[in-house]
């Protein structure tokens, strides 16, 4: 009996499959997806890495979710499309007071969220209401209430009065925001941190608790949104659609109809899809890759500036790198050029401090300078002449990304041959390695660090003294005392300068050896039109097009 | 039956309660949490995600908690028609998911269950239409060139890995014919390559087992007085050899489809379809706590489900057993 049943069964499996086959021969790939779309269609198909957490800009942390986030919400104002400098958004114009303090934002008339409901001022003001609750724990809280005067206050519970933070709506088009201390680069981290955009707050009330995270207002059909695009679609780790939003501000220049993003999380399989057409974008990029697309392909290759860090952390309360000549002996005795070239190959370029350069006007001096004989001179100073007696050292590095291997055993060939010290590699999965570089449990770490918004101080306030990402916890009062004086500066001229004396104390007092500048590698279809390379990887889609 | 039955389901909820707990615990051990990122969060904000989630809880008490809303408490299993919703069927509740804030991991799993099983629906039709007839002609054709044809198959299958299986495929069939997507769960045809990558390492088993039980029995006694009695060679295969041949393939896909619901992490990935394999690995890495008890619990279920299986068939196909 149950023989003759499995029997059956395989057969009426292989009249399905034998017709499914013949369904495949019949039928160009791509179209299943998607394709190209029919009618002339703008359609913008992108790799977007992993499976968004969620949409709520409040409850996110993470770049596939910026990705989205950026087609569905405005904010007070925008990154231009070509260098990401502010440009008027949701707010035509403002006003900033003479101490840097007030700023007071003039909302466009008749500004209304995709449900045709109006957006007002009260909207930024119970958005900014709901990222201070405590119970919300958002990730991203303190990039708001590090600035807003009160806010810290009444996030710890220590004020109960909403009233006495900084926000406050005088008429609907009105919206005025009072900082804590003067913050020069507070119009570049609005335009590119959705923690400053205004929520749809009725929507949001109407699933669940202002207070609460992960109610089902995010989901397609129930999100609102103010930005170019709208949420169609969302199928966890299918896709996520976006349409054209017919009641964005500025709907006029918005020209693809939909954005499809694909949560991609292999990087030979996102090629894939590229080479067949499936997507036009992909997120990232195999560095393996890169020279056969160079030679091959190269109007699909990208290699793009991205604003970010490639580094090693140094303990410095952890022997010998307490002593400042080891620390600056090992950061000479690297061959950065051969790193980026042998190595990394996806255009990177070498890093002799930690700020990369061209960052909003700011490109750091003090550069990393002396040869091999310095450091083997340092190295004898500090007692270990020719290496002899270095204490064994271990690098504490990750594995998720392939390069991170290479680059090591790299160096470390390089300080056996040029200083005659040994050190061990000791890799960590993601998760652990993360929890070891964040309770400073390491002696040499890797680390990188990208910047959230283009401004230098992105770099310069993570070696402030207790700062939470501060991980090799190196602290100096003098350039605690600078990162204070230019947050007050009048002017940004002023503010460099300052930002100048505080690179000369980092490469001075190496608390880091900056390996490299990152690029940003993918491969773009050529057909996609009013994309421009910009130092954090956004291109604002309200200018995409795509030219067939 | 009906006590031997009862008393392994009744074994059965000790052996869950010793996974639930150990997953449990074992996971709370491991560095790093659902919110260590690579931007580290301040201190205030770090307290706030631990209350939401009350995992300032002292530890025993959030097991006990969970261990409550895992009980079930209610027994309508219509409710699993509309849904999957095992909350509503049985009052299983696993919580909402750290990784995903909008999501309960009973929803993750009602939405992606369904398609691994599908998938491996497909695999092990795919496997049984390859494997089956190979076995059978190699078995046939013992010692000519068409058995050593079908035996390298097996062995090839047996041999290559999925996830170079996968790509190879991907690379003839999609991106140098264009006749496939390279990736995605959309219209039909894309279940071709995933179920045909997955289904050939399976096939390669069930041939392998069908030759040798096919072997076994074509040598017994009874095949000889068919064969004098003058039955036709396609009759002492189909008619009286196959029934028994196939034994061993049957016990077989008892642990083949638990392993085809479990192994499908790596083909889900190389082919990106939003099945359960994939959650569950990752799960782990995203230390999303609920999700990987939530996927470990349901995993469980299903082999210990079916063990229960294979061996009450194996009780009923084998008379002997039905006294031990």
């Amino acid at each position: 009996m149950i023989l003759r049943r499995s029997l059956r069964a395989a057969w009426l499996g292989a009249a399905v499959g034998a017709s499914l086959l013949a369904a495949g021969c019949g039928r160009k790939a791509g179209t299943a997806a998607g394709g190209k779309g029919g009618g002339g269609e703008q359609v913008l198909r992108m790799g977007n890495g992993a499976e968004p957490q969620d949409l709520d800009p409040q409850a996110v942390e993470g770049i596939p979710e910026l990705n989205i986030i950026q087609a569905l919400f405005d904010s007070l104002v925008e990154p231009d499309p070509h260098d990401l400098h502010p440009v008027p958004g949701l707010a035509e114009t403002w006003e900033v007071s003479p101490d840097g303090l007030v700023y007071t934002f003039h909302l466009r008339p008749n500004l209304r969220w995709s449900n045709g409901d109006p957006l007002t001022s009260d909207d930024f003001i119970q958005s900014y209401k709901r990222i201070l609750t405590p119970s919300l724990g958002s990730d991203y809280a303190n990039y708001f209430y590090n600035y807003v005067q009160g806010a810290k206050d009444y996030y710890e519970g220590k004020v109960a009065d909403f009233s006495r933070v900084g926000v406050r709506a005088p008429d609907p088009r009105t919206l005025v925001i009072t900082l804590s201390h003067p913050t020069p680069f507070l119009l570049e981290m609005i335009a590119c941190h959705f923690v400053w955009d205004p929520l749809p707050i009725k929507v949001v009330a109407k699933f669940g608790p202002l207070g609460h995270k992960g109610s089902a207002w995010t989901r397609a059909g129930n999100l609102v949104a103010s930005g170019p695009f709208m949420l169609k679609e969302w199928i966890p780790n299918k896709r996520v659609v976006v349409v054209r939003n017919p009641n964005y501000w500025d709907a006029g220049r918005v020209k693809l109809d939909r954005i499809e993003f694909y949560p991609t999380d292999d990087l030979g399989v996102e090629e894939h899809m590229f080479r067949t057409g499936q997507i036009d974008r992909t997120y990232d990029f195999d560095r393996s890759k890169v020279e056969f697309y160079r030679q091959h392909h190269p109007d699909e290759l990208k290699l793009e500036p991205w604003l970010g860090s490639y580094y090693y952390v140094f303990n410095v309360h952890r022997a010998p790198f307490t002593d400042v000549r080891v620390r600056r002996a090992l950061s000479l005795a690297i061959d950065r050029e051969q790193i980026v070239k042998a190595i990394m190959r996806g255009g990177e370029t070498p890093a002799y401090s930690v700020d990369p350069p061209n960052d909003s006007g700011y490109t750091a001096q003090a550069q990393l300078q002396g040869d091999l004989a310095e450091a083997r001179r340092l190295l004898a100073e500090a007692g270990y002449p020719g290496g002899r007696g270095f204490p064994p050292i271990h690098l504490l590095y990750n594995q998720n990304q392939g390069y991170h291997r290479s680059v090591a055993e790299a160096i470390q060939a390089m300080w056996r041959k040029n200083l005659g010290i040994e050190l061990t590699l000791s890799n960590q999965e993601w998760k652990v390695y993360l929890d070891s570089l964040n309770g400073h449990n390491f002696q040499l770490g890797r680390a990188g660090w990208i910047a959230d918004y283009p401004d230098p101080d992105v770099f310069l306030e993570i070696f402030e003294t207790g700062n939470v990402n501060n991980d090799g916890e190196w602290s100096n009062p003098e350039y605690d005392r600078l990162l204070h004086q230019a947050m007050n500066a009048r002017t940004q001229a002023e503010r460099y300068a300052i930002y100048q004396r505080m690179d000369r104390i980092l490469v001075d007092q190496c608390p880091v050896m900056p390996i490299f500048y990152y690029t940003k590698v993918y491969a773009l279809r050529p057909t996609v039109k009013g994309w421009w390379p910009t130092l954090l990887d956004e291109h604002p889609y309200k200018y995409v097009y795509l030219q067939h | 039956m009906l006590r031997f039955i009862g008393r392994r389901l009744l074994e059965s909820i000790p052996v869950m309660f010793i996974i639930v707990t150990g997953t449990f615990f074992m996971q709370r051990f491991v560095p790093g949490g659902p919110f260590t990122a690579e931007k580290a969060v301040t201190p205030e904000v770090e307290r706030n995600l631990l209350a939401y989630y009350h995992l300032n809880d002292p530890l025993w008490k959030q097991y006990t908690d969970y261990l409550w809303d895992l009980t079930p408490k209610r027994f309508h299993p219509g409710a699993l028609a509309s849904g999957l919703d095992l909350k509503a069927a049985f009052g299983i509740d696993f919580r909402p998911s750290f990784k995903y804030p909008n999501r309960t991991v009973n929803e993750i799993i009602a939405d992606k269950l369904p398609v691994s099983l599908e998938l491996g629906g497909w695999s092990l039709g795919v496997a049984l239409l390859i494997g089956l007839p190979l076995g059978v002609l190699a078995a046939v054709k013992r010692n000519s060139w068409i058995d050593y044809l079908c035996s390298s198959f097996a062995l090839t299958g047996i041999c290559v890995p999925t996830f170079v299986l996968g790509p190879i495929l991907v690379l003839v069939f999609a991106i140098h014919f264009g006749w496939f997507n390279a990736s995605g769960w959309y219209g039909p045809i894309d279940r071709v390559l995933p179920s045909l990558t997955l289904g050939s390492v399976y096939a390669a088993y069930i041939a392998r087992l069908t030759r040798g039980g096919l072997l076994e029995v074509l040598s017994q006694d009874f095949i000889r007085t068919a064969r004098a009695k003058g039955a036709s060679e396609a009759r002492v295969i189909f008619r009286h050899a196959l029934r028994g041949g196939l034994l061993p393939v049957v016990s077989f896909l008892g642990p083949a489809i638990a392993g085809i619901l479990t192994g499908s992490f790596v083909i889900e990935t190389i082919f990106q379809i939003p099945g359960l394999g994939r959650e569950f690995v990752n799960s782990a890495f995203n230390r999303d706590y609920t999700l990987v008890l939530g996927t470990v619990i349901l995993y469980a279920g299903f082999i210990i489900a079916l063990n229960l299986v294979v061996d009450v068939v194996q009780v009923w196909l084998n008379p002997k057993l039905r006294f031990e």
